[in-house]
């Protein structure tokens, strides 16, 4: 008997298999499918002080092993979330969830922060500066170093929870802005968001995307996302939450060897709903063909 | 919504770039005409929307064009073949605001979905108008399938080489109808909505990542709010969309 548990900043997880923010939305879509309480966690739509309509359509185009979004960020803002979706998602979701934040300035990612810290049920804030589809926030946080250990901070002095900052790969030194995070207070990293990419319209001659670029995600990204988890977890004594590209539950042992210790689905439960179910029921299976008997043993195995 | 594997029974050429492809398999989750399913294809990373043609207890038409790799993928697929396919997608029509006589206008490949909210809306005896829409002769299709229903049918062509030449809405000016339903093309929708005089529908197409509502890629704005189009749509009422 394999054992799949793990813990994240202290948090006890039965498996390490968190559905990534923006693909899973308040998880509403997917507990009408199959019981959210299988997975490890699962990490809530972006949420910004703001309600958001996002960007134009189309907001979606497909690409070689992947696609590329640019939706913006879309959602009805912190306190709908707590209004509406928060008491929803606890009639179905019995286990801590990850609350994925936002923001167009240090002061707001604070805010949205400071309004979700009484609300019960969440184990982490996974505070997003590294969106690349919104423009005068998110990914800007999330490219310099000092920009980074700011919104850490401001969001380190009105919670309590456990922070991670998830971080962008389309920068030119991941390691810089992972070590100031950690030196700002954050308890985690996550990582990867999508990389910053363009598909052209033959036909159109123009942008597929009405936003002209968009995020990369799917299996086409999983080597980067390996190579920036190994590279951080060399630099960093803070657990790394891993994602980009994970399909199946062999990627999750990658990831976890490369150094992260929780693993996040993303564009996988766009092409198929069940993913990050099927993912949890097989990884028992998996770990035993590779002979891990217990998952945390794998973090970082790769060093 | 529900996940199964269909078997392709049919999967011929219906028109110009026109084929209908006919399954078997699980169809219990598709509720109304006008919904869609989402298509997985070998080696394609999103999967295909497809608006649905019709159904019944065990198989499923889909009346798809060729305008990319996905749907050239979809062409060469074999009688025997089986597709993994989420079914029960979107709103679909609301039959029930019909009225005695209702009007249905599609053009292009807006046609198939009207094809089973037609059949319907007859067997339930409704007095059905259906206008349909095509560039061409060699685009044509579904015509004498619609007349068979007991519809009275007007097809128009933009250049006359069959039906009558001209738009949709010239067809529209002498019909008077209880409601109407509208599918095709946006420049087509929105010439509908200029014509119309009473309520109706409209079907829109938009890119999409998952389909079941989960990625927000295919949201609309609308006077009653932001819209899914994968899931509170794609059929809108008139009276709630922003042209």
């Amino acid at each position: 008997m394999v054992n799949t548990k793990v813990t994240l900043c202290g948090v006890e997880l039965d498996n390490p298999i968190i559905p990534a923010s923006g693909t899973f939305g308040y998880g509403q879509e997917f507990a009408a499918l199959y019981d959210l309480n299988c997975l490890g966690s699962f990490s809530f739509k972006g949420t910004t002080l703001e309600p958001r309509f996002g960007n134009p359509t189309p907001r979606i185009a497909e690409s070689e092993g992947g696609m590329l979004n640019a939706v913006g960020l879309q959602n009805p803002g912190v306190d709908a979330v707590i209004e509406r979706e928060l008491p929803r998602l606890r009639q179905v979701f019995h286990k801590p969830v990850m609350a994925n934040i936002s923001g167009f300035s240090v002061a707001e990612y604070a805010e949205v922060a400071r309004r979700l810290e009484d609300q019960p049920g969440i184990g982490w804030l996974e505070v997003n500066i590294s969106c690349p589809n919104v423009h005068g926030g998110g990914m800007s946080f999330g490219a310099d170093p000092a920009m980074a250990a700011q919104v850490t901070s401001a969001v380190r002095r009105v919670t309590k929870r456990p922070i991670l900052m998830k971080l962008s790969p389309n920068v030119t030194d991941i390691v810089s802005i992972a070590r100031a995070c950690q030196e700002a207070g954050a308890d985690g990293i996550s990582l990867i968001n999508t990389l910053l990419a363009m598909r052209i319209d033959l036909k159109r001659r123009r942008p597929v995307l009405a936003n002209v670029t968009g995020g990369l995600s799917g299996p086409a990204i999983k080597p980067v996302a390996v190579r920036m988890i190994y590279q951080v977890y060399e630099a960093v004594s803070i657990p790394i939450v891993g994602m980009g590209g994970v399909q199946n539950a062999e990627d999750v042992l990658e990831l976890m060897l490369a150094g992260a210790t929780a693993v996040e689905v993303g564009a996988a439960n766009l092409t198929d709903p069940f993913a990050s179910k099927k993912i949890v029921e097989e990884l028992p299976r998996v770990m035993e063909r590779y002979g891990v008997e217990n998952l945390t043993e794998l973090i970082g195995g790769a060093h | 919504m529900e996940q199964g594997i269909f078997t392709v029974l049919e999967n011929r050429p219906l028109a110009r770039q026109v084929y209908r492809m006919v399954l078997s398999g699980p169809t219990g989750a598709i509720q109304n005409p006008g919904q869609f399913v989402n298509i997985r294809l070998t080696g394609r990373f999103l999967r295909r929307p497809i608006s649905v043609c019709d159904w019944d207890g065990g198989t499923l038409t889909l009346i798809y064009k060729v305008v990319g790799q996905g749907t050239a993928d979809m062409a060469a697929l074999a009688p025997g073949r089986t597709l993994d396919l989420l079914t029960g997608l979107g709103n679909g029509f609301t039959m029930e605001k019909s009225g005695e006589r209702p009007l249905l206008i599609g053009g292009g490949v807006g046609t198939p979905p009207l094809y089973g909210l037609c059949r319907r809306l007859t067997a339930a005896g409704k007095d059905c108008a259906v206008i349909l829409g095509f560039q061409n002769q060699a685009d044509v299709f579904y015509v004498e399938e619609f007349r068979a229903l007991g519809a009275r049918v007007i097809l128009m062509t933009d250049d006359g080489t069959a039906g009558q030449k001209g738009l949709v809405t010239q067809a529209m000016a002498g019909l008077e109808d209880t409601y109407f339903y509208a599918c095709g093309p946006l420049p087509m929708l929105r010439a509908v909505d200029r014509t119309a005089r009473g309520e109706g529908q409209f079907s829109f197409e938009e890119r999409m990542g998952c389909g079941f509502g989960a990625c927000m890629g295919c949201t609309c704005e609308t006077k009653t709010g932001h819209k899914r189009l994968c899931k509170e749509g794609p059929v809108l009422e008139r009276g709630e969309i922003l042209w």
